[in-house]
């Protein structure tokens, strides 16, 4: 059976909050909890406990690229410095562990941040194109409520954001 | 003390106002822009000058290599501290009044660090072996010393740059899309859609910000301590009297802040007239600043105090004399007009009929920085001018012409990328303002009627 989308826009975010709470216990036939999306102009932490444990993984993205980085710096100056053939050491260390330590913690950081944000985008879908049930409100004061069902589910839907006061609800055949 | 923002402000209005700024700003914005880009204008032709003809014009000799090149070089770099720094650090404690504030003064980062990068290449003179500077081995696979402060400094502003540019823009790209939303045509909303990556402000999108965005502020606040702490180190590893204290890393990095809360203050008042920010650049949130800057002033002043005992107690002869000529030489009035600067002007801040005062405000933040920068002139030449050996003295010699050209020229560089920065992309933060006045709103909703009700 094909899949349509529904979008529905709400002024007050607690209205939101408690549609999607209904959406969530309602158990609607040919809809699947995990293909709403919430739309906001803010970030609504709070919001996390009625749509379900759902865990962000930048931060292995972050200790990779923190460690990469780091251990890439100290074997390419570690490296440098043990070409001893050329640069005589004068009874020095060959590789000299203090003053390495400066320029591995540079390139931990920068490992850290650049793969942090390399994870970022993975991990939220980015750059991507804008979906066609998009409203600019969204950006300015209102919230959205994405969700993908069967047909037969549309009209439980509406029912359900009607209740809690939708401004509009925009409808679009999904793929 | 009056609210940081009103509460019942609209957050259609807050798009409307910010987004205003892109479009009509006073016209005294582009009296600034003219007047930098005269600044520039003498830089240029300074630097011209000086490529032409060597850096002979520059009045630098064997005593005084670095001169006012790299004194400007570490200001800047220091000005660049207080922007990411202070954000980061404000985040990560929850402390929403830096909300309406921090983009400009990330956005001050940024162009600090590249109008200091202009200072490696014009104190350098032969342009051309720039590529020097690049850590990569000779034909004879003869490394750049990975041991010396200099090499660190170049790794370390490069981060400093590289990671201040992404934490600016991961910041921004809830604000883009807001732009890309209400902006209908012309290149600006091919800028803001393709720089906003096609956000939607989904829960997915917003978890992975929030945490993004968390994990860079917490790399960004050693990353900032730990680059004036090795430029620092360009001094205070070496046996220059005067320069080798301990005590430098942490004298640098107060230096560094306190120019840069200084700049913060002078762009608020700025950005606050020129883009009609009333509302969102309050007196609360200036009278908080205030109180930030005088504090790292006096912060300053102790480090300042416990750099000269450490030098008078100390064992270093030439040190002590350096010291003294510092506070008797010919370099006398600039060493106490930065002690006045930086110690004395600052006390005026913990007057609250002077935390407001805009006006008065603009006069002290500018005067600070010039204390500010005689601090990094009087690390620099003094030393240069009395140094170890009697042979090596000389206390006559004075910048040209064109070492102060370049000087005064770096400021309308910065002015420009800043105040073209403002015009082009929003400097308050549209979403994080709209969440101040969310949390604000809803504290008020649960804020008990009667004292004692919880």
């Amino acid at each position: 059976m094909s899949k349509r989308h529904l979008l529905a826009l709400f002024n007050d975010f607690d209205e939101a909050v408690a549609a999607i709470a209904e959406l969530r216990g309602s158990n609607i036939k040919g809809f699947d909890m995990d293909d709403m999306i919430l739309k906001s102009p803010i970030e609504h932490p709070e919001v996390e406990k009625v749509l379900g444990d759902k865990p962000v993984h930048v931060q292995w993205f972050t200790l990779i690229g923190a460690c990469m980085g780091g251990l890439l710096a100290f074997f390419l100056v570690a490296s440098a410095q043990a070409n001893f053939f050329s640069q005589i050491k004068g009874g020095k260390p060959i590789v000299p562990l203090p003053p390495d330590f400066v320029l591995t913690y540079e390139m931990f950081i920068l490992g850290g941040v650049f793969i942090t944000i390399l994870g970022f985008l993975i991990c939220a879908g980015l750059p991507a194109k804008r979906s066609s049930l998009y409203s600019t409100k969204v950006s300015e004061d209102q919230i959205g409520i994405l969700v993908k069902g069967d047909e037969s589910a549309l009209a439980a839907f509406k029912t359900i954001f009607i209740k809690h006061k939708a401004l509009e609800i925009q409808e679009e055949a999904g793929k | 003390m009056g609210k940081d923002i009103r509460e019942d402000i609209a957050w259609a209005q807050i798009n409307k106002d910010v987004l205003k700024s892109l479009e009509s700003p006073r016209r005294m914005y582009w009296v600034i822009l003219f007047i930098a880009i005269a600044m520039i204008g003498v830089a240029v032709g300074s630097e011209i000058y000086q490529y032409t003809t060597g850096m002979g014009v520059s009045n630098k000799n064997n005593s005084h290599v670095w001169g006012l090149y790299i004194a400007t070089f570490i200001f800047w770099i220091g000005m660049s501290h207080s922007g990411t720094l202070l954000s980061a650090i404000l985040h990560l404690m929850h402390a929403d009044w830096r909300k309406p504030i921090y983009r400009f003064a990330e956005a001050m980062t940024t162009f600090s660090l590249m109008t200091a990068g202009l200072f490696v290449l014009v104190h350098l003179g032969r342009l051309w072996q720039v590529y020097y500077v690049m850590p990569y081995p000779n034909e004879r696979w003869v490394w750049p010393n990975f041991q010396s402060p200099l090499v660190w400094d170049m790794f370390a502003i490069a981060t400093y740059l590289s990671s201040s540019v992404l934490f600016l823009y991961v910041g921004m790209i809830p604000d883009l899309a807001i732009c890309r939303d209400n902006i209908h045509a012309g290149w600006r909303k091919k800028l803001y859609t393709v720089m906003s990556l096609g956000w939607e402000g989904t829960d997915r999108q917003w978890r992975n910000f929030r945490i993004t965005y968390l994990t860079i502020a917490c790399f960004l606040i050693p990353l900032a301590v730990s680059v004036h702490s090795i430029v620092a180190s360009d001094f205070a590893m070496s046996n220059m009297p005067g320069w080798h204290v301990t005590s430098f890393p942490p004298y640098f990095v107060a230096g560094a802040l306190y120019s840069g809360c200084a700049a913060i203050i002078t762009l608020f008042i700025i950005l606050r007239y020129v883009f009609r920010f009333e509302e969102y650049m309050t007196l609360p949130i200036m009278k908080k600043l205030v109180r930030l800057t005088f504090a790292i002033a006096m912060v300053w002043t102790y480090l300042n105090l416990i750099e000269f005992a450490s030098v008078w107690y100390g064992h270093d002869q030439t040190a002590k004399d350096q010291l003294i000529f510092k506070a008797t030489g010919p370099y006398a009035p600039f060493f106490w007009a930065m002690i006045f600067f930086g110690s004395i002007l600052p006390l005026m801040l913990a007057f609250k009929r002077f935390q407001t005062h805009l006006p008065i405000l603009f006069v002290v933040s500018i005067l600070l920085n010039v204390g500010m920068w005689l601090e990094r002139w009087m690390i620099i030449a003094p030393s240069f001018a009395h140094g170890h050996y009697p042979w090596t003295w000389d206390h006559d010699q004075w910048p040209s012409l064109v070492q102060w050209g370049i000087v005064f020229g770096s400021f309308g560089w910065f002015t420009l990328l800043f105040m073209v920065f403002c015009k082009v992309f929003p400097s308050v933060s549209m979403y994080e303002v709209k969440e101040m006045v969310y949390h604000r709103s809803l504290a008020l909703k649960h804020k008990p009627a009667v004292k004692g009700e919880y």
